[in-house]
C-alpha cells in the first residue's frame, strides 16, 4: 500500500436502538487505496474512528453472504464493491432495504431464515438408496436442470431489491423460491408436490410482479426471477390439473 | 453441523443446541474451494490415501486414526451426495474426482471450485430436517461449564440483545474451526479466531501441535484471498520472473508435459510455500509495484471455457478483485496463512481429556494432519469426525446423569460477571484494533514460513506484553444490542491465548518438520528427539507449559519425505520391500 493515500467520504447510516429514535447519516473521511473495498472502508471507520459501528462480515471474497449493504442505493456485497469506483464522489452506505434495522448496518434476518426452513430445503428421496449402493447417478441434463439454483449464498440482496417483499414481508421471496426450485428440479428428490402448496399459497410466487431486479442484483447469477417465473407456470398448471385428476401434481 | 445431524440420527429424543456466532452458512467452511479427498477410482486404494497422508504429514500423524479416516472418507462423501451435495460429475453421471497436491491418485471430490460452499449449505439445509436440532444462530459462546471433572454446558451471549444464556448439556462438541486470523496475511474470514480452542485450553485441555501452521502457496497478495490448489490440480503453472517453473529446483521435478501427481505444482503446500521464500531470497520473484513480491500462477493455457467450467469462482475473483482475465493474464500470487494443523487434543473418537467434551474439524487435533495437511483432507475430516463426535457425544449423553443446575448457574453467573467487566470497567486506554495489529504483525515475523530463535523469542515476548496490555483495554461501545466492539475484544482475548501456544510450541521444537521450518541450526528433521506431538497447557497468568506426547506409528515407519522423481523411486522401493 502506498503512503500517499486519497481520501474518500463515506456516508454511513447509523442507528443505535438504545439511544436513537431513528436512523441518521454520518460522514467519515477515509484514506483509501485503489484495492480497498467498501467493506474495508467501513472496517477502517470501526478501527480508527468509532468502535461502535456495527456490520456483518467474514470471508471478504463474496461467498459467505454476510456483508450485503445498500451502496448508493443499490444492494451490493460490500467486500466486492470498490471505493475507487465512487471516488472522488461521496459513497453512501446503508442497511439493506426492506428489512428491519437492528443496529447500524445490521438487519433482522430471522424472517428470511424462517422462509428457508419453510421450503423443506433438503432431499426427500424419490427412491431410497443405501450408502453401499454408492452415489445416485445424474446425467449431465439432470445435473444442469438444477445446478444454477444451488449457487445462492443467502446474502438476501434480492430481498433488498424486491419491491413486492418491501410491500409484503410475508412473501417467501426470490432466494427461498430459487432454493425450492433447486430441490424440485433435482432428480434425487421426489417432494415437488409437497412444496407446490407453498408455491401457490398467499405467500407464494403470485406476489411477484415480474420486475426482475432480484436477478439483476444477484452477485452469483442465480437468476431467482427465472425460478419464480417457472414456478408461476407450474403453479398455474397444477391448479388446472387439480380439476382434471384427483391427485393433481405438477411433476 | 455434521455432528448435530449425527446426534439427531443416533437418537431423536436427545435435544441438540447448535450454537454459532454467525448464521451457520456463513462459517468459513464456505470458502473452501478445491474439494474433499476420498478414494473413488478403481486404480486408487485406501492404502495409497493412508501413505500420502502420513508422508504428507511428515510422520507426525496418528496412524490408526488416519487408517480409520481414509476408510470412512468415501462413505461420508457418498452420504453427502445422498443429501444433495452437487458434486461435479463425469459424462456418465458418476461423481468425478480431480488431482490435488501430494496425492498419488486423483481422489478429490469437488463441486466446481465451491466445494466448501456446497458442503456447508448441504449440511445446513439438511440439518433443518431434524426437529431435535435447535439452532442458536448469532449466539457467541464465551465459556464452557465444567464441574466434577465433566464438561456440562456453555455460556452464550445472544448477539442481537447482549443477553447471557446458560445451556446445560451432558455432552459438548466444539467445532469452531481454526485460528489463522492471529496472522496478518491469511486466506481466512474474520470469524476464524480460535474461540473453541481457547475455551478448551483454559479448562486444562492440551492444544496439540500448534506450531504447525499451513501457508497456502497461491493467495492474493495483501488480502490473502485464496486461489485454490485445484488451479494447479487442473494444470496451472507457477513461474518466477523469468517465466521459469522454479519448483523443479526444489526436489519436485523433473518438469512434466502434463500435470503429474506429486510432481512440480502438485507437490505439497509446505514445500511450495518454502520454495517461494527461497525464490524471493534469490531475487527471482516479481516485484509488483503495489503488491510486493509475487510469483505468477499461470492458467492461460487451460483456456477460457475450461476455466469457466472447473474454476468459475477463481475466474470471478481474478476479474473482480484484481481486474485481470486469467485466460489472458497470469495471476500474481504469494503464500498466506491458511490452516491450523494443531488444535484441541482429542483421541480417535474425538473425545478430549475433559470428560463430556468432544472436538471435530480444524479446531481439533485428532491426529490426521501431522506436521502438514494435504489439501482436500480437511473437508473430509469435518464429515468423518463430525459424525464420530456426534455419535460419541450422543452415547455419552445417554449414559451420564444431568448436572447440578444450581451450581452450574452460579458458575455461569461468574462467567457473565467476568465478561461484562471487560465492557463496564472504568478507565482503560488500549485500543483493540491496535493490539490486534501488533499481534498479527508479530506472529507473521516470528512464526512465518521459516523461523529462527531470535524472532520467535521476540514474538513470545510481544505476546506476553500484549497479554498485559489487554488488561487495560477500552471498549468504546457500552451498549447491549449487537456490541461487536465488545465481542471483538473477547475474540482478541482468545486469539492471544492461541497465538501464545503457537509461538511457544514453535520455539521449543528444535527441528524442521512439515510446516515448521527453522533456519538457525535446526534445519533437519530430528526423529530421535522430536517425533513427538507438542502439547501446550494453560498456565493462568503465565506462558503455556509445553509437554510432549507419543506419536502412534502402526505400519509406516518414518522415511525421507520426497516428491517428484525421487518420490516415485522411494515408492517403488517401498513396494519392493513389502511384497
Amino acid at each position: 500500500m502506498s503512503d500517499t493515500k486519497k481520501i474518500i467520504e463515506i456516508e454511513v447510516l447509523r442507528y443505535q436502538p438504545e439511544s436513537d429514535t431513528e436512523p441518521h447519516l454520518e460522514v467519515y473521511k477515509v484514506p483509501f487505496s485503489d484495492d480497498m473495498s467498501v467493506l474495508q472502508g467501513v472496517q477502517y471507520i470501526k478501527d480508527n474512528f468509532d468502535g461502535s459501528l456495527t456490520f456483518r462480515w467474514s470471508c471478504r471474497m463474496a461467498i459467505c453472504g454476510s456483508c450485503g449493504m445498500m451502496i448508493n442505493g443499490i444492494p451490493k456485497l460490500s467486500c466486492e464493491t470498490f471505493l475507487r469506483d465512487y471516488y472522488p464522489n461521496r459513497v453512501r452506505v446503508e442497511a439493506m432495504a426492506h428489512f428491519p434495522i437492528e443496529k447500524d448496518l445490521v438487519v433482522d434476518l430471522s424472517g428470511f431464515i424462517g422462509k428457508l426452513e419453510s421450503i423443506q430445503p433438503y432431499i426427500i428421496p424419490r427412491e431410497a438408496r443405501s450408502l453401499e449402493q454408492g452415489e445416485y447417478i445424474q446425467s449431465p441434463e439432470q445435473f444442469n436442470a438444477y445446478i444454477q439454483f444451488t449457487s445462492c449464498i443467502n446474502c438476501t440482496l434480492c430481498y433488498a431489491a424486491c419491491p413486492q417483499f418491501g410491500l409484503n414481508p410475508d412473501f417467501i421471496g426470490p432466494a427461498a423460491i430459487a432454493l425450492l426450485h433447486r430441490y424440485n428440479m433435482d432428480s434425487r428428490d421426489g417432494a415437488a408436490e409437497q412444496r407446490m402448496e407453498l408455491v401457490a399459497s398467499e405467500e407464494g410466487v403470485f406476489n411477484c410482479s415480474a420486475v426482475g431486479y432480484c436477478s439483476e442484483v444477484c452477485p452469483k447469477h442465480v437468476d431467482p426471477a427465472n425460478a419464480v417465473n417457472i414456478n408461476k407456470t407450474n403453479a398455474a398448471k397444477d391448479y388446472f390439473l387439480r380439476f382434471l385428476s384427483p391427485k393433481g401434481g405438477s411433476k | 453441523m455434521r455432528a448435530a445431524i449425527a446426534v439427531a440420527e443416533a437418537d431423536p429424543s436427545l435435544k441438540v443446541a447448535l450454537i454459532s456466532k454467525v448464521y451457520p452458512m456463513r462459517s468459513h467452511t464456505v470458502a473452501a474451494e478445491g474439494g474433499a479427498a476420498g478414494v473413488k477410482k478403481p486404480t486408487d486404494s485406501l492404502e495409497y490415501h493412508f501413505h500420502d497422508t502420513v508422508g504428507g504429514g511428515d510422520w507426525l500423524c496418528e496412524q490408526d486414526v488416519v487408517e480409520y479416516f481414509v476408510s470412512q472418507a468415501p462413505v461420508e462423501l457418498t452420504q453427502l451426495e445422498h443429501w444433495g451435495c452437487p458434486w461435479s460429475r463425469t459424462a456418465d453421471g458418476h461423481v468425478n474426482v480431480r488431482a490435488f497436491g501430494g496425492m498419488k491418485i486423483e481422489r478429490t471430490w469437488f463441486a466446481a471450485d465451491k466445494s466448501g460452499f456446497h458442503i456447508l449449505h448441504t449440511l445446513f439445509q439438511t440439518s433443518m430436517k431434524y426437529p431435535s436440532i435447535k439452532r442458536f444462530d448469532e449466539h457467541f459462546c464465551v465459556d464452557l461449564l465444567a464441574e466434577d471433572g465433566r464438561c456440562q454446558g456453555a455460556v452464550v451471549i445472544e448477539m442481537g440483545t447482549g443477553e447471557f444464556t446458560m445451556i446445560e448439556a451432558r455432552s459438548v462438541i466444539i467445532a469452531t474451526g481454526g485460528a489463522g486470523r492471529v496472522f496478518r496475511e491469511s486466506t481466512l474470514g474474520g470469524i476464524v479466531t480460535g474461540d473453541g480452542m481457547a475455551m478448551a485450553y483454559r479448562h486444562g485441555v492440551a492444544l496439540r501441535d500448534m506450531e504447525f501452521v499451513q501457508y497456502h502457496p497461491t493467495c492474493m497478495p495483501v488480502t490473502g484471498l485464496l486461489f485454490t490448489e485445484a488451479c494447479r490440480g487442473e494444470g496451472g503453472y507457477l513461474v518466477n520472473k523469468d517465466g521459469y517453473r522454479y519448483l523443479q529446483d526444489y526436489g519436485l521435478g523433473p518438469l512434466q508435459d502434463k500435470p503429474k501427481n506429486k510432481y512440480m505444482e502438485l507437490g505439497p503446500r509446505d514445500r511450495l510455500s518454502q520454495a517461494f521464500f527461497f525464490e524471493q531470497q534469490k531475487g527471482r520473484t516479481i516485484q509488483h509495484p503495489t503488491l510486493g513480491a509475487v510469483v505468477h500462477l499461470d492458467l492461460r493455457h487451460l483456456g477460457e471455457a475450461y476455466l469457466h467450467e472447473r474454476l468459475p469462482l477463481i475466474y470471478e475473483m481474478a476479474e473482480t478483485f484484481m481486474g485481470l482475465d486469467p485466460a489472458k493474464d497470469p495471476i500474481p500470487v504469494r503464500p498466506a496463512v491458511h490452516y491450523t494443523m494443531g488444535g484441541i487434543r482429542v483421541d480417535g473418537r474425538c473425545a478430549a481429556s475433559l470428560k463430556g467434551l468432544y472436538a471435530a474439524g480444524e479446531c481439533a487435533s485428532v491426529g490426521i494432519h501431522g506436521a502438514n495437511r494435504l489439501g482436500s483432507n480437511s473437508l473430509t475430516e469435518l464429515l468423518v469426525f463430525g459424525k464420530v463426535a456426534g455419535v460419541e457425544a450422543a452415547r455419552n449423553a445417554k449414559s451420564s446423569s444431568a448436572g447440578n443446575s444450581a451450581s452450574l448457574l452460579k458458575q455461569a453467573q461468574a462467567v457473565e460477571q467476568r465478561v461484562m467487566s471487560l465492557k463496564t470497567k472504568p478507565g482503560g486506554s488500549e485500543k483493540i484494533s491496535v493490539l490486534r495489529k501488533e499481534m498479527v504483525q508479530s506472529m507473521e515475523e516470528g512464526c512465518g514460513i521459516f523461523r529462527v530463535e531470535k524472532t520467535m523469542r521476540a514474538t513470545c515476548e510481544k505476546l506476553s506484553e500484549l497479554r498485559e496490555r489487554f488488561k487495560n483495554i477500552n471498549i468504546e461501545d457500552k451498549t447491549s444490542v449487537w456490541n461487536t466492539d465488545w465481542l471483538t475484544a473477547i475474540e482478541l482475548d482468545y486469539q492471544l491465548d492461541v497465538a501464545q501456544t503457537m509461538a511457544h510450541s514453535a520455539i521449543n521444537r528444535k527441528e524442521s518438520r512439515g510446516a515448521h521450518q527453522r533456519l538457525d541450526g535446526f534445519e533437519q528433521r530430528d526423529d530421535v528427539n522430536f517425533l513427538k506431538h507438542s502439547e501446550a497447557y494453560y498456565v493462568a497468568g503465565g506462558i503455556p507449559r509445553i509437554a510432549y506426547g507419543d506419536v502412534k506409528i502402526t505400519k509406516s515407519q518414518p522415511a525421507a519425505r520426497v516428491y517428484g522423481a525421487a518420490g516415485e523411486k522411494a515408492d517403488q522401493e517401498r513396494k519392493g520391500s513389502h511384497v
